[in-house]
Protein backbone atom coordinates (compact mmCIF):
# COMPACT_ATOMS: atom_id res chain seq x y z
CA UNK A 1 0.00 0.00 0.00
CA UNK A 2 0.84 2.94 -0.92
CA UNK A 3 1.03 5.76 2.04
CA UNK A 4 1.57 9.69 1.12
CA UNK A 5 1.94 12.56 3.29
CA UNK A 6 0.98 15.21 0.44
CA UNK A 7 -1.86 12.97 -1.83
CA UNK A 8 -2.59 14.09 -5.54
CA UNK A 9 -6.15 15.20 -6.05
CA UNK A 10 -7.87 14.99 -9.35
CA UNK A 11 -11.86 16.33 -8.48
CA UNK A 12 -14.32 17.48 -10.39
CA UNK A 13 -16.30 20.44 -8.60
CA UNK A 14 -19.23 22.32 -10.45
CA UNK A 15 -18.45 20.31 -13.49
CA UNK A 16 -14.94 21.84 -13.65
CA UNK A 17 -12.09 19.78 -13.27
CA UNK A 18 -9.33 20.54 -10.26
CA UNK A 19 -5.82 18.74 -9.65
CA UNK A 20 -4.35 19.51 -6.61
CA UNK A 21 -1.54 18.27 -4.38
CA UNK A 22 -2.31 19.13 -0.63
CA UNK A 23 -1.36 17.94 2.94
CA UNK A 24 -3.05 14.97 3.77
CA UNK A 25 -5.08 16.51 6.70
CA UNK A 26 -6.75 19.40 4.59
CA UNK A 27 -10.84 18.49 4.52
CA UNK A 28 -12.85 18.86 1.67
CA UNK A 29 -13.96 21.76 3.09
CA UNK A 30 -10.72 23.65 3.57
CA UNK A 31 -9.73 22.64 -0.17
CA UNK A 32 -12.64 24.19 -1.45
CA UNK A 33 -12.03 27.79 0.72
CA UNK A 34 -8.71 27.96 0.90
CA UNK A 35 -7.19 26.22 -2.10
CA UNK A 36 -10.27 26.70 -4.79
CA UNK A 37 -11.41 30.02 -3.36
CA UNK A 38 -15.21 28.68 -2.96
CA UNK A 39 -16.18 30.55 -0.40
CA UNK A 40 -19.73 29.77 -0.55
CA UNK A 41 -19.47 26.56 1.74
CA UNK A 42 -19.22 27.82 5.15
CA UNK A 43 -17.32 26.63 8.10
CA UNK A 44 -19.03 26.71 11.17
CA UNK A 45 -18.13 24.29 14.06
CA UNK A 46 -16.15 22.26 11.57
CA UNK A 47 -17.10 19.12 14.44
CA UNK A 48 -20.26 18.22 11.81
CA UNK A 49 -22.56 19.34 13.89
CA UNK A 50 -24.03 22.57 12.02
CA UNK A 51 -24.53 21.42 8.92
CA UNK A 52 -23.49 24.57 7.15
CA UNK A 53 -20.27 23.22 5.19
CA UNK A 54 -23.16 20.97 3.57
CA UNK A 55 -21.99 20.03 0.02
CA UNK A 56 -22.95 17.06 -2.96
CA UNK A 57 -20.64 14.10 -3.03
CA UNK A 58 -21.46 12.17 -6.06
CA UNK A 59 -24.95 13.55 -5.75
CA UNK A 60 -25.62 13.46 -2.03
CA UNK A 61 -25.66 15.88 0.90
CA UNK A 62 -23.00 15.65 2.81
CA UNK A 63 -20.78 17.71 5.49
CA UNK A 64 -17.48 18.99 4.11
CA UNK A 65 -15.85 19.00 7.28
CA UNK A 66 -15.84 15.66 7.81
CA UNK A 67 -14.64 14.46 4.49
CA UNK A 68 -10.89 14.25 3.80
CA UNK A 69 -9.40 16.17 0.29
CA UNK A 70 -7.37 12.87 -0.60
CA UNK A 71 -10.59 10.78 -0.25
CA UNK A 72 -12.52 12.47 -2.72
CA UNK A 73 -10.23 12.16 -5.52
CA UNK A 74 -11.77 11.09 -8.77
CA UNK A 75 -15.06 12.17 -7.46
CA UNK A 76 -17.71 14.62 -8.35
CA UNK A 77 -18.62 17.67 -5.75
CA UNK A 78 -21.42 20.44 -5.88
CA UNK A 79 -21.22 23.26 -3.77
CA UNK A 80 -23.92 26.13 -3.80
CA UNK A 81 -21.27 28.09 -6.62
CA UNK A 82 -22.35 25.45 -8.51
CA UNK A 83 -26.46 25.58 -8.29
CA UNK A 84 -27.55 28.90 -10.40
CA UNK A 85 -27.14 28.54 -13.74
CA UNK A 86 -25.61 32.25 -15.26
CA UNK A 87 -27.54 35.07 -13.16
CA UNK A 88 -30.62 32.58 -12.58
CA UNK A 89 -31.57 31.61 -9.16
CA UNK A 90 -32.36 27.92 -8.47
CA UNK A 91 -35.21 27.35 -7.60
CA UNK A 92 -34.83 26.58 -4.13
CA UNK A 93 -32.40 29.81 -3.93
CA UNK A 94 -35.28 31.37 -5.16
CA UNK A 95 -37.82 29.87 -2.70
CA UNK A 96 -35.00 30.91 0.18
CA UNK A 97 -35.21 34.40 -0.78
CA UNK A 98 -39.51 34.54 -1.58
CA UNK A 99 -40.28 32.94 1.83
CA UNK A 100 -37.35 35.23 3.75
CA UNK A 101 -35.85 31.96 4.38
CA UNK A 102 -32.81 33.74 6.22
CA UNK A 103 -31.29 36.82 7.98
CA UNK A 104 -27.64 36.87 8.62
CA UNK A 105 -26.91 34.23 5.88
CA UNK A 106 -24.28 32.42 7.22
CA UNK A 107 -25.97 29.14 7.20
CA UNK A 108 -27.72 29.31 4.17
CA UNK A 109 -25.33 27.81 1.38
CA UNK A 110 -25.62 24.59 3.87
CA UNK A 111 -29.23 25.03 4.13
CA UNK A 112 -29.96 25.33 0.55
CA UNK A 113 -27.46 22.62 -0.59
CA UNK A 114 -29.72 20.38 2.11
CA UNK A 115 -33.08 21.36 0.78
CA UNK A 116 -31.76 20.64 -3.11
CA UNK A 117 -31.26 17.24 -1.51
CA UNK A 118 -34.12 16.81 0.59
CA UNK A 119 -36.29 17.26 -2.28
CA UNK A 120 -34.70 14.61 -4.52
CA UNK A 121 -34.41 11.79 -2.10
CA UNK A 122 -38.36 12.63 -1.41
CA UNK A 123 -38.51 13.85 2.14
CA UNK A 124 -40.43 16.75 1.20
CA UNK A 125 -44.06 15.44 1.71
CA UNK A 126 -44.56 17.26 5.18
CA UNK A 127 -43.95 20.45 7.48
CA UNK A 128 -42.82 17.57 9.89
CA UNK A 129 -40.96 15.47 7.72
CA UNK A 130 -38.89 18.13 6.33
CA UNK A 131 -38.22 19.72 9.30
CA UNK A 132 -36.75 16.32 10.19
CA UNK A 133 -34.54 16.00 7.01
CA UNK A 134 -33.23 20.09 7.30
CA UNK A 135 -32.28 18.79 11.22
CA UNK A 136 -28.79 18.18 10.32
CA UNK A 137 -28.47 22.22 9.50
CA UNK A 138 -28.74 24.57 12.45
CA UNK A 139 -29.62 28.19 12.08
CA UNK A 140 -28.72 30.03 14.42
CA UNK A 141 -31.05 33.15 13.31
CA UNK A 142 -33.93 30.62 13.99
CA UNK A 143 -35.30 30.90 11.02
CA UNK A 144 -36.49 27.90 10.87
CA UNK A 145 -40.46 28.32 9.91
CA UNK A 146 -39.47 30.15 6.92
CA UNK A 147 -36.90 27.89 6.11
CA UNK A 148 -39.65 24.98 6.24
CA UNK A 149 -42.24 27.30 4.02
CA UNK A 150 -39.39 27.60 1.62
CA UNK A 151 -38.54 24.28 1.24
CA UNK A 152 -41.87 22.75 0.87
CA UNK A 153 -42.72 26.01 -1.68
CA UNK A 154 -39.88 24.80 -3.64
CA UNK A 155 -41.10 20.98 -3.08
CA UNK A 156 -44.25 21.65 -4.52
CA UNK A 157 -43.60 23.31 -7.48
CA UNK A 158 -41.47 20.12 -7.83
CA UNK A 159 -38.37 22.16 -8.05
CA UNK A 160 -35.79 20.38 -6.38
CA UNK B 1 -4.10 18.19 14.49
CA UNK B 2 -1.02 16.08 13.87
CA UNK B 3 0.34 14.71 10.58
CA UNK B 4 -0.52 11.58 8.79
CA UNK B 5 0.19 9.71 5.59
CA UNK B 6 -2.99 8.62 3.51
CA UNK B 7 -3.12 5.51 1.63
CA UNK B 8 -6.07 4.17 -0.23
CA UNK B 9 -6.88 0.04 0.15
CA UNK B 10 -7.20 -1.94 -3.15
CA UNK B 11 -8.40 -4.59 -1.21
CA UNK B 12 -9.69 -6.44 2.02
CA UNK B 13 -6.46 -8.41 2.13
CA UNK B 14 -4.37 -4.74 1.39
CA UNK B 15 -6.21 -3.08 4.43
CA UNK B 16 -6.14 -5.94 6.73
CA UNK B 17 -2.28 -6.68 6.16
CA UNK B 18 -1.66 -2.63 6.69
CA UNK B 19 -4.06 -2.14 9.20
CA UNK B 20 -2.40 -4.61 11.70
CA UNK B 21 0.37 -1.96 11.37
CA UNK B 22 1.20 -0.30 14.69
CA UNK B 23 0.18 3.65 14.15
CA UNK B 24 -2.41 3.29 11.54
CA UNK B 25 -6.19 3.57 11.80
CA UNK B 26 -9.06 2.85 9.34
CA UNK B 27 -11.19 5.77 7.22
CA UNK B 28 -14.37 4.61 6.79
CA UNK B 29 -17.52 6.92 6.67
CA UNK B 30 -14.83 9.45 8.88
CA UNK B 31 -17.74 10.91 10.63
CA UNK B 32 -16.02 9.95 14.31
CA UNK B 33 -12.17 9.76 12.97
CA UNK B 34 -11.96 13.35 11.77
CA UNK B 35 -13.20 14.22 15.14
CA UNK B 36 -10.73 12.41 17.00
CA UNK B 37 -7.52 13.12 15.18
CA UNK B 38 -8.87 16.83 15.59
CA UNK B 39 -9.09 16.10 19.76
CA UNK B 40 -6.20 14.31 19.75
CA UNK B 41 -8.47 11.45 20.28
CA UNK B 42 -6.41 9.15 18.04
CA UNK B 43 -2.93 10.36 16.33
CA UNK B 44 -2.26 7.44 13.95
CA UNK B 45 0.84 8.28 11.11
CA UNK B 46 -1.46 6.55 8.69
CA UNK B 47 -4.94 6.48 7.23
CA UNK B 48 -6.09 3.81 5.79
CA UNK B 49 -9.52 4.92 3.24
CA UNK B 50 -11.22 1.43 2.74
CA UNK B 51 -14.83 3.40 2.45
CA UNK B 52 -14.28 2.05 -1.13
CA UNK B 53 -13.72 -1.55 -0.85
CA UNK B 54 -15.37 -3.26 -3.46
CA UNK B 55 -18.62 -4.89 -2.56
CA UNK B 56 -18.88 -4.41 1.35
CA UNK B 57 -21.37 -2.37 1.50
CA UNK B 58 -23.96 -4.75 -0.34
CA UNK B 59 -26.98 -5.95 1.61
CA UNK B 60 -28.75 -9.60 1.14
CA UNK B 61 -30.19 -12.31 2.66
CA UNK B 62 -28.32 -15.08 4.16
CA UNK B 63 -29.30 -18.49 4.66
CA UNK B 64 -31.96 -19.32 7.82
CA UNK B 65 -33.94 -16.47 6.68
CA UNK B 66 -31.69 -13.47 8.12
CA UNK B 67 -29.74 -10.56 6.40
CA UNK B 68 -26.48 -9.64 5.98
CA UNK B 69 -25.28 -5.76 6.18
CA UNK B 70 -22.12 -5.03 4.34
CA UNK B 71 -19.94 -2.20 6.81
CA UNK B 72 -19.62 -0.36 4.37
CA UNK B 73 -23.23 0.35 4.09
CA UNK B 74 -24.39 4.14 4.59
CA UNK B 75 -26.48 4.13 7.33
CA UNK B 76 -29.30 6.23 5.10
CA UNK B 77 -29.06 3.18 2.78
CA UNK B 78 -29.10 0.74 5.38
CA UNK B 79 -32.07 1.99 6.99
CA UNK B 80 -33.92 2.93 4.00
CA UNK B 81 -33.43 -0.50 2.37
CA UNK B 82 -36.54 -2.29 1.91
CA UNK B 83 -35.72 -5.60 3.52
CA UNK B 84 -34.42 -3.59 6.94
CA UNK B 85 -37.45 -1.73 6.65
CA UNK B 86 -40.20 -4.55 6.64
CA UNK B 87 -38.46 -7.39 8.70
CA UNK B 88 -36.18 -5.50 10.95
CA UNK B 89 -37.96 -1.97 12.16
CA UNK B 90 -35.96 -1.72 15.10
CA UNK B 91 -32.94 -1.11 13.10
CA UNK B 92 -34.14 1.35 10.34
CA UNK B 93 -36.24 3.09 13.38
CA UNK B 94 -32.27 3.45 15.26
CA UNK B 95 -30.84 4.17 12.39
CA UNK B 96 -33.15 7.31 11.23
CA UNK B 97 -33.11 8.46 14.70
CA UNK B 98 -29.29 8.83 14.62
CA UNK B 99 -27.09 11.85 14.07
CA UNK B 100 -28.05 14.40 10.58
CA UNK B 101 -29.25 12.98 7.34
CA UNK B 102 -25.93 14.30 5.90
CA UNK B 103 -24.01 12.66 8.41
CA UNK B 104 -25.69 9.19 7.47
CA UNK B 105 -24.74 9.54 4.29
CA UNK B 106 -21.30 9.70 5.44
CA UNK B 107 -21.20 7.00 7.83
CA UNK B 108 -21.34 2.99 7.57
CA UNK B 109 -23.15 0.56 9.73
CA UNK B 110 -19.65 -0.90 10.59
CA UNK B 111 -18.04 2.27 11.62
CA UNK B 112 -21.06 3.47 13.77
CA UNK B 113 -20.92 1.17 16.55
CA UNK B 114 -16.74 1.71 16.69
CA UNK B 115 -17.57 5.61 18.07
CA UNK B 116 -16.64 6.40 21.21
CA UNK B 117 -18.12 8.13 24.31
CA UNK B 118 -19.98 11.53 24.07
CA UNK B 119 -18.78 12.33 27.84
CA UNK B 120 -17.78 16.16 27.37
CA UNK B 121 -15.12 15.49 30.27
CA UNK B 122 -13.74 12.40 27.29
CA UNK B 123 -13.71 14.87 24.30
CA UNK B 124 -12.32 18.05 26.21
CA UNK B 125 -10.57 20.42 24.39
CA UNK B 126 -8.56 21.25 26.65
CA UNK B 127 -7.65 17.67 28.66
CA UNK B 128 -9.40 16.75 31.58
CA UNK B 129 -8.90 13.81 34.67
CA UNK B 130 -10.22 10.93 32.41
CA UNK B 131 -9.40 7.61 32.43
CA UNK B 132 -9.93 6.95 28.55
CA UNK B 133 -7.64 9.62 27.65
CA UNK B 134 -5.56 8.93 29.92
CA UNK B 135 -5.38 5.91 32.10
CA UNK B 136 -4.89 6.62 35.72
CA UNK B 137 -5.95 10.13 35.98
CA UNK B 138 -9.39 9.64 37.11
CA UNK B 139 -12.72 10.09 36.14
CA UNK B 140 -13.94 14.01 35.97
CA UNK B 141 -18.03 12.74 35.72
CA UNK B 142 -17.92 10.53 38.91
CA UNK B 143 -18.50 13.60 41.19
CA UNK B 144 -19.15 15.95 38.04
CA UNK B 145 -21.55 16.97 35.51
CA UNK B 146 -22.68 13.06 35.06
CA UNK B 147 -26.74 13.96 34.30
CA UNK B 148 -26.32 12.36 31.11
CA UNK B 149 -24.32 9.06 32.48
CA UNK B 150 -24.48 5.71 33.49
CA UNK B 151 -27.33 4.10 35.70
CA UNK B 152 -25.81 0.43 35.17
CA UNK B 153 -22.58 -1.06 35.08
CA UNK B 154 -20.64 1.98 35.90
CA UNK B 155 -17.37 2.07 37.87
CA UNK B 156 -14.80 4.61 39.76
CA UNK B 157 -13.01 4.71 37.08
CA UNK B 158 -15.87 5.80 34.41
CA UNK B 159 -19.26 6.44 34.19
CA UNK B 160 -19.61 7.15 30.48
CA UNK B 161 -22.26 5.62 28.33
CA UNK B 162 -22.22 4.38 24.90
CA UNK B 163 -24.16 7.12 22.25
CA UNK B 164 -25.02 5.03 19.40
CA UNK B 165 -28.62 4.20 18.42
CA UNK B 166 -27.88 1.21 15.94
CA UNK B 167 -26.06 -1.51 18.55
CA UNK B 168 -29.04 -0.86 20.70
CA UNK B 169 -31.26 -2.05 17.90
CA UNK B 170 -28.46 -4.56 16.91
CA UNK B 171 -28.37 -5.82 20.83
CA UNK B 172 -32.04 -6.68 20.82
CA UNK B 173 -31.66 -8.05 17.38
CA UNK B 174 -28.97 -10.20 18.42
CA UNK B 175 -27.19 -9.50 15.45
CA UNK B 176 -23.52 -10.87 14.83
CA UNK B 177 -20.15 -8.73 14.13
CA UNK B 178 -17.94 -10.60 11.61
CA UNK B 179 -14.60 -9.01 11.50
CA UNK B 180 -11.17 -10.10 9.74
CA UNK B 181 -7.64 -9.20 11.26
CA UNK B 182 -4.53 -10.56 9.91
CA UNK B 183 -4.20 -13.25 12.15
CA UNK B 184 -7.88 -14.33 11.85
CA UNK B 185 -11.07 -12.83 11.89
CA UNK B 186 -13.86 -14.09 13.93
CA UNK B 187 -18.01 -13.67 15.26
CA UNK B 188 -18.87 -11.03 17.97
CA UNK B 189 -22.36 -11.37 19.16
CA UNK B 190 -24.23 -7.43 19.22
CA UNK B 191 -24.21 -7.65 22.83
CA UNK B 192 -20.46 -8.39 23.87
CA UNK B 193 -19.03 -6.26 21.56
CA UNK B 194 -18.91 -2.78 23.66
CA UNK B 195 -16.61 -3.33 26.80
CA UNK B 196 -17.31 -2.21 30.30
CA UNK B 197 -15.52 -0.10 32.49
CA UNK B 198 -14.64 -2.66 34.77
CA UNK B 199 -10.96 -3.80 33.70
CA UNK B 200 -9.60 -1.41 31.19
CA UNK B 201 -11.54 1.47 31.20
CA UNK B 202 -9.65 2.96 28.45
CA UNK B 203 -11.51 0.57 25.96
CA UNK B 204 -14.70 1.46 23.90
CA UNK B 205 -15.01 -1.97 22.71
CA UNK B 206 -12.98 -5.95 22.14
CA UNK B 207 -11.76 -4.97 18.41
CA UNK B 208 -7.76 -5.78 18.60
CA UNK B 209 -5.94 -3.32 17.00
CA UNK B 210 -6.10 -3.70 13.01
CA UNK B 211 -9.28 -5.89 13.24
CA UNK B 212 -12.20 -4.75 10.89
CA UNK B 213 -15.97 -5.12 10.74
CA UNK B 214 -16.59 -6.62 7.43
CA UNK B 215 -20.33 -7.29 8.12
CA UNK B 216 -23.17 -7.47 10.12
CA UNK B 217 -25.28 -10.25 10.15
CA UNK B 218 -28.68 -10.51 11.61
CA UNK B 219 -30.66 -13.59 12.51
CA UNK B 220 -34.76 -14.26 11.17
CA UNK B 221 -36.48 -11.23 10.57
CA UNK B 222 -38.34 -9.30 13.71
CA UNK B 223 -41.13 -7.57 11.94
CA UNK B 224 -42.52 -6.63 15.63
CA UNK B 225 -40.18 -4.53 16.71
CA UNK B 226 -39.57 -0.88 18.12
CA UNK B 227 -37.00 1.63 18.51
CA UNK B 228 -37.89 4.78 20.77
CA UNK B 229 -35.56 7.78 21.80
CA UNK B 230 -35.45 10.19 24.64
CA UNK B 231 -33.67 13.18 23.28
CA UNK B 232 -33.70 17.42 24.54
CA UNK B 233 -35.32 17.86 21.42
CA UNK B 234 -36.99 16.15 18.68
CA UNK B 235 -34.52 15.78 16.40
CA UNK B 236 -30.62 15.53 16.08
CA UNK B 237 -29.51 14.71 19.39
CA UNK B 238 -27.95 12.16 21.40
CA UNK B 239 -30.52 10.08 23.55
CA UNK B 240 -30.66 10.74 27.40
CA UNK B 241 -32.19 7.18 26.93
CA UNK B 242 -33.14 4.91 24.18
CA UNK B 243 -35.18 1.69 23.96
CA UNK B 244 -35.34 -1.30 21.88
CA UNK B 245 -37.68 -3.67 21.64
CA UNK B 246 -38.22 -7.10 19.40
CA UNK B 247 -41.35 -9.38 20.28
CA UNK B 248 -42.94 -12.59 19.01
CA UNK B 249 -46.70 -12.42 19.63
CA UNK B 250 -49.38 -15.31 20.15
CA UNK B 251 -52.40 -13.66 19.73
CA UNK B 252 -51.85 -10.36 22.06
CA UNK B 253 -49.88 -12.58 24.58
CA UNK B 254 -46.19 -12.32 24.45
CA UNK B 255 -43.97 -15.36 23.52
CA UNK B 256 -40.67 -14.13 23.78
CA UNK B 257 -39.10 -10.02 24.15
CA UNK B 258 -35.63 -8.99 23.77
CA UNK B 259 -35.45 -5.75 25.21
CA UNK B 260 -32.44 -3.32 25.19
CA UNK B 261 -31.51 -0.19 26.31
CA UNK B 262 -29.52 2.64 25.66
CA UNK B 263 -27.67 5.32 26.82
CA UNK B 264 -27.88 3.70 30.30
CA UNK B 265 -24.74 1.97 30.64
CA UNK B 266 -21.16 1.68 28.29
CA UNK B 267 -22.76 -1.29 26.13
CA UNK B 268 -26.05 -1.59 25.20
CA UNK B 269 -28.18 -2.88 28.52
CA UNK B 270 -30.04 -6.11 27.71
CA UNK B 271 -33.06 -6.79 29.70
CA UNK B 272 -32.62 -10.21 30.39
CA UNK B 273 -34.57 -10.14 33.85
CA UNK B 274 -37.54 -8.57 32.34
CA UNK B 275 -36.89 -10.75 29.02
CA UNK B 276 -37.74 -13.89 31.17
CA UNK B 277 -40.67 -12.49 32.92
CA UNK B 278 -42.29 -11.19 30.23
CA UNK B 279 -42.73 -14.24 28.21
CA UNK B 280 -46.90 -15.44 28.59
CA UNK B 281 -47.88 -12.06 29.37
CA UNK B 282 -51.12 -10.37 28.22
CA UNK B 283 -49.78 -7.16 25.79
CA UNK B 284 -52.63 -5.11 27.60
CA UNK B 285 -51.49 -6.12 31.42
CA UNK B 286 -49.88 -2.62 31.99
CA UNK B 287 -49.16 -3.55 35.48
CA UNK B 288 -47.53 -6.74 34.35
CA UNK B 289 -45.29 -5.32 32.17
CA UNK B 290 -44.13 -2.84 34.73
CA UNK B 291 -43.36 -5.70 36.97
CA UNK B 292 -41.45 -7.67 34.90
CA UNK B 293 -39.49 -4.59 33.86
CA UNK B 294 -38.89 -3.82 37.34
CA UNK B 295 -36.95 -7.11 37.63
CA UNK B 296 -34.13 -5.84 35.27
CA UNK B 297 -34.14 -2.54 37.41
CA UNK B 298 -31.99 -4.71 40.91
CA UNK B 299 -28.59 -3.71 39.94
CA UNK B 300 -29.51 -0.14 38.59
CA UNK B 301 -27.51 2.74 40.74
CA UNK B 302 -27.66 6.31 39.71
CA UNK B 303 -25.21 8.64 39.80
CA UNK B 304 -24.86 12.43 41.70
CA UNK B 305 -27.46 14.13 39.07
CA UNK B 306 -29.08 10.98 36.98
CA UNK B 307 -31.45 9.74 39.39
CA UNK B 308 -34.14 10.54 36.72
CA UNK B 309 -32.69 7.88 34.24
CA UNK B 310 -34.61 5.11 35.97
CA UNK B 311 -38.00 5.89 35.88
CA UNK B 312 -37.04 7.35 32.67
CA UNK B 313 -36.03 3.72 31.50
CA UNK B 314 -38.44 1.35 32.97
CA UNK B 315 -40.82 4.43 31.10
CA UNK B 316 -39.47 3.90 27.89
CA UNK B 317 -39.23 0.38 27.98
CA UNK B 318 -42.64 -0.05 28.90
CA UNK B 319 -44.05 2.13 25.97
CA UNK B 320 -41.10 0.51 23.39
CA UNK B 321 -42.57 -3.09 24.65
CA UNK B 322 -46.28 -1.76 23.50
CA UNK B 323 -45.27 -0.09 20.44
CA UNK B 324 -43.05 -3.10 19.12
CA UNK B 325 -47.09 -5.42 19.91
CA UNK B 326 -48.52 -3.01 17.76
CA UNK B 327 -45.63 -2.90 14.96
CA UNK B 328 -48.17 -5.48 12.02
CA UNK B 329 -45.96 -8.48 11.77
Amino acid sequence: MKFQAQPEITVRINGAGHHVTADARVTLLDLLRERLHLTGTKKGCNFGECGACTVHLDGRRVNACMILAASVDGREVTTIEGLAKGSELHPVQQAFIDHDGFQCGFCTPGQVMSAVALIEEGHASSELEIREWMSGNLCRCSAYPQIVAAVKAAAEKGLG
Amino acid sequence: MESFAYGRAESLDQAVAAGAEPDTAFLAGGTELLNWLRLGIATPKRIIDVVRLDGLDKIEPIANGGLRIGALARLNDAAQHEIVVRHYPVLSQAILKAASPQLRNLATIGGNPVQKTRCAYFRAAEKLPCNKREPGSGCSALNGLNEKHAIFGWTEACVAVHPADPPVALAALDAMFVTEHRDGGRRIPATEFHTLPDKRPQDHNILRHGEFITAIELPAPAPRSAYLKIRERESYEYATVSAAAALEMEGSTIRKARIALGSVAHRPWRLTAAEAKLAGIEIGDRDALRAAIEASFADARPLSHNAYKIPLAKNAALRVIQTAARTSA
